[in-house]
């Protein structure tokens, strides 16, 4: 139990009469990188609003850094952050008093300094005041994520981070979840996307209809699968490497 | 427990911080509830004033509660609006994540209408100085036309936020304030009630506006009050405490 950051066993809920989770179990490690994969509507931001207090779920426990969801709320509040699927950023505010309000919020004792601290991390300060409504999506997730940060939580969940992202976005985003992790802080990840899983998860667990039906490391469940055969198949880049690579030269030039 | 409790105050007041930014960076907000009122009030003065009959010498003094009702009425449906988009966007899933009051981002928009109510009353206030209005009301009357004002605010505030939080599409948030908005002209906020048919006279004398339009009225041209205070202070408080309880409903359930 103590090296584990999340502790889901048995958990349900139903909207109505359609049983979304079915009895997920889980367990995640303190410092790791857990990826949620699954279909849209496979429950993942379910899953992600019950362990951020968000929602109450019908049966089963959830431990969060240590406190029960349900009977220490206030505790779990403390030791996350939530990163939602929709941005959630004030586009009225500019991007430093974005971060201000949440160090406010926080109680932190210099928000200021706090701001001015992220903005330059994320490579925000050129953009600080201007109000957000004017960002690109990529700088919307990045104060989004910058956020997140505010008050140096234990356990960050961010549910569909790079979805709506253009490539050069995705890695950046990607990057800074690597950072997060190298610093000790436990990250919480749901995605669809397969290839997002495999570069950053150390762990992957695959929800679908409501349980989850494979849970280990990337060579855990490769090993599901039938050795691999070797083939000769001609290497052909990807559109996104194509992509990458010409937006690269660009800036080179 | 402690700790958000402690912290209600200062959470609430960034909230308020926030959303009074949200009003002073709209120029359409701005626009509505000050230039509206006051457009009105010159159309009634200037226009259809010359043949209304009250019975009084000053009508910008007859007019004046009325118009201030319709200030706060259309100031009000931005509660609604706001509180729309912020259930939308996100914002209020990360603010109910962190350990702040649960109902503190609630907390903030309803002080956010109470203080630019209070802003566009003032404004309107003021330029129907101008106009020509006159009170030689003490300061007791004024503080008891704020009281009646602030909880005016307060109860259709309760009921915007009710419009705000159930609403399904950003139309549905604005809706609810138009038949709102007629109340004060089935009133007699702007012709004495005597002039109308029996079924409307009827119903105008007997709805909230009426009575607290009649209440302030008499505060400030030194009137006895009689009991339309305390009438206009029950509806008001009635209301309040109504959509008060629906709208925490509505919140517990759907933020």
């Amino acid at each position: 139990m103590q090296n584990q950051a999340i502790h889901v066993k048995g958990l349900q809920k139903s909207y109505k009469k359609l049983h979304v989770l079915k009895g997920v179990d889980f367990e995640v490690e303190k410092g790791s990188i857990f990826a949620l994969l699954g279909s849209n509507g496979a429950g993942k931001t379910t899953i992600v609003k019950i362990l951020t207090t968000l929602l109450k779920q019908d049966g089963g426990t959830a431990i969060v850094n240590g406190f029960d969801i349900t009977s220490k709320p206030d505790d779990v509040r403390q030791s996350i952050s939530l990163t939602g699927q929709f941005a959630a950023v004030d586009e009225i505010l500019t991007g430093r008093e974005n971060l201000v309000m949440i160090a406010r919020l926080r109680h932190l004792k210099d928000p200021r300094q706090v701001a001015d601290d992220l903005l330059n991390r994320f490579g925000l300060t050129d953009a600080a005041d201007r109000r957000v409504s004017t960002y690109s999506g990529g700088m919307c997730r990045r104060l989004d994520i910058a956020m997140s940060l505010i008050g140096k939580p234990q356990i960050i969940f961010l549910d569909e981070p790079t979805t709506g992202l253009d490539p050069e976005a995705r890695i950046e985003v990607w990057k800074t979840v690597k950072e997060l992790a190298n610093n000790g802080t436990t990250v919480f990840l749901t995605t669809q996307n397969l290839e997002e899983a495999e570069q950053l998860a150390d762990q992957i667990a695959i929800l679908h209809e409501g349980r989850i039906i494979a849970n280990g490391t990337l060579a855990d469940l490769k090993k599901l699968f039938p050795p691999a055969k070797v083939e000769y198949v001609e290497k052909q880049p990807s559109l996104e490497e194509i992509f990458l690579a010409i937006v690269g030269k660009k800036e080179e030039e | 427990m402690e700790a958000t409790r402690q912290y209600f105050f200062s959470d609430m007041s960034v909230m308020l911080g926030r959303s009074m930014r949200h009003i002073f960076r709209s120029m359409d907000t701005i626009i509505t509830v000050t230039i509206m009122p006051i457009a009105m009030m010159l159309l009634f003065v200037y226009v259809f004033g010359g043949a209304i009959q009250t019975g009084t010498a000053n009508y910008v003094n007859y007019l004046l509660p009325g118009i201030l009702l319709i200030a706060i009425i259309s100031g009000i449906s931005y509660t609604a609006y706001h509180l729309f988009m912020d259930m939308q966007s996100g914002i209020f899933d990360r603010f109910h994540s962190m350990p702040i009051a649960h109902s503190a981002a609630l907390w903030g928009h309803v002080l956010t209408s109470l203080v630019s109510n209070a802003i566009s009353v003032v404004v309107v206030i003021l330029v129907e100085l101008i106009m020509g209005f006159r009170s030689s009301a003490g300061v007791l009357s004024w503080i008891a036309v704020a009281g009646i004002l602030a909880l005016f605010t307060l109860a259709l505030t309760w009921v915007a936020a009710i419009a705000g939080l159930s609403a399904k599409s950003v139309d549905g948030a604005g809706a609810f304030s138009y038949p709102i908005i007629f109340l004060p002209f089935v009133s007699s906020a702007f012709v004495p009630t005597e002039s109308m048919p029996s079924g409307v006279r009827a119903f105008a004398e007997n709805q909230p506006v009426t009575s607290i339009v009649d209440a302030i009225r008499a505060l400030l041209s030194r009137k006895p009050v009689g009991n339309d205070i305390w009438i206009a202070l029950a509806w008001c408080l009635g209301i309040m405490i109504v959509a008060y309880i629906f709208a925490m409903r509505v919140y517990k359930k759907r933020a």
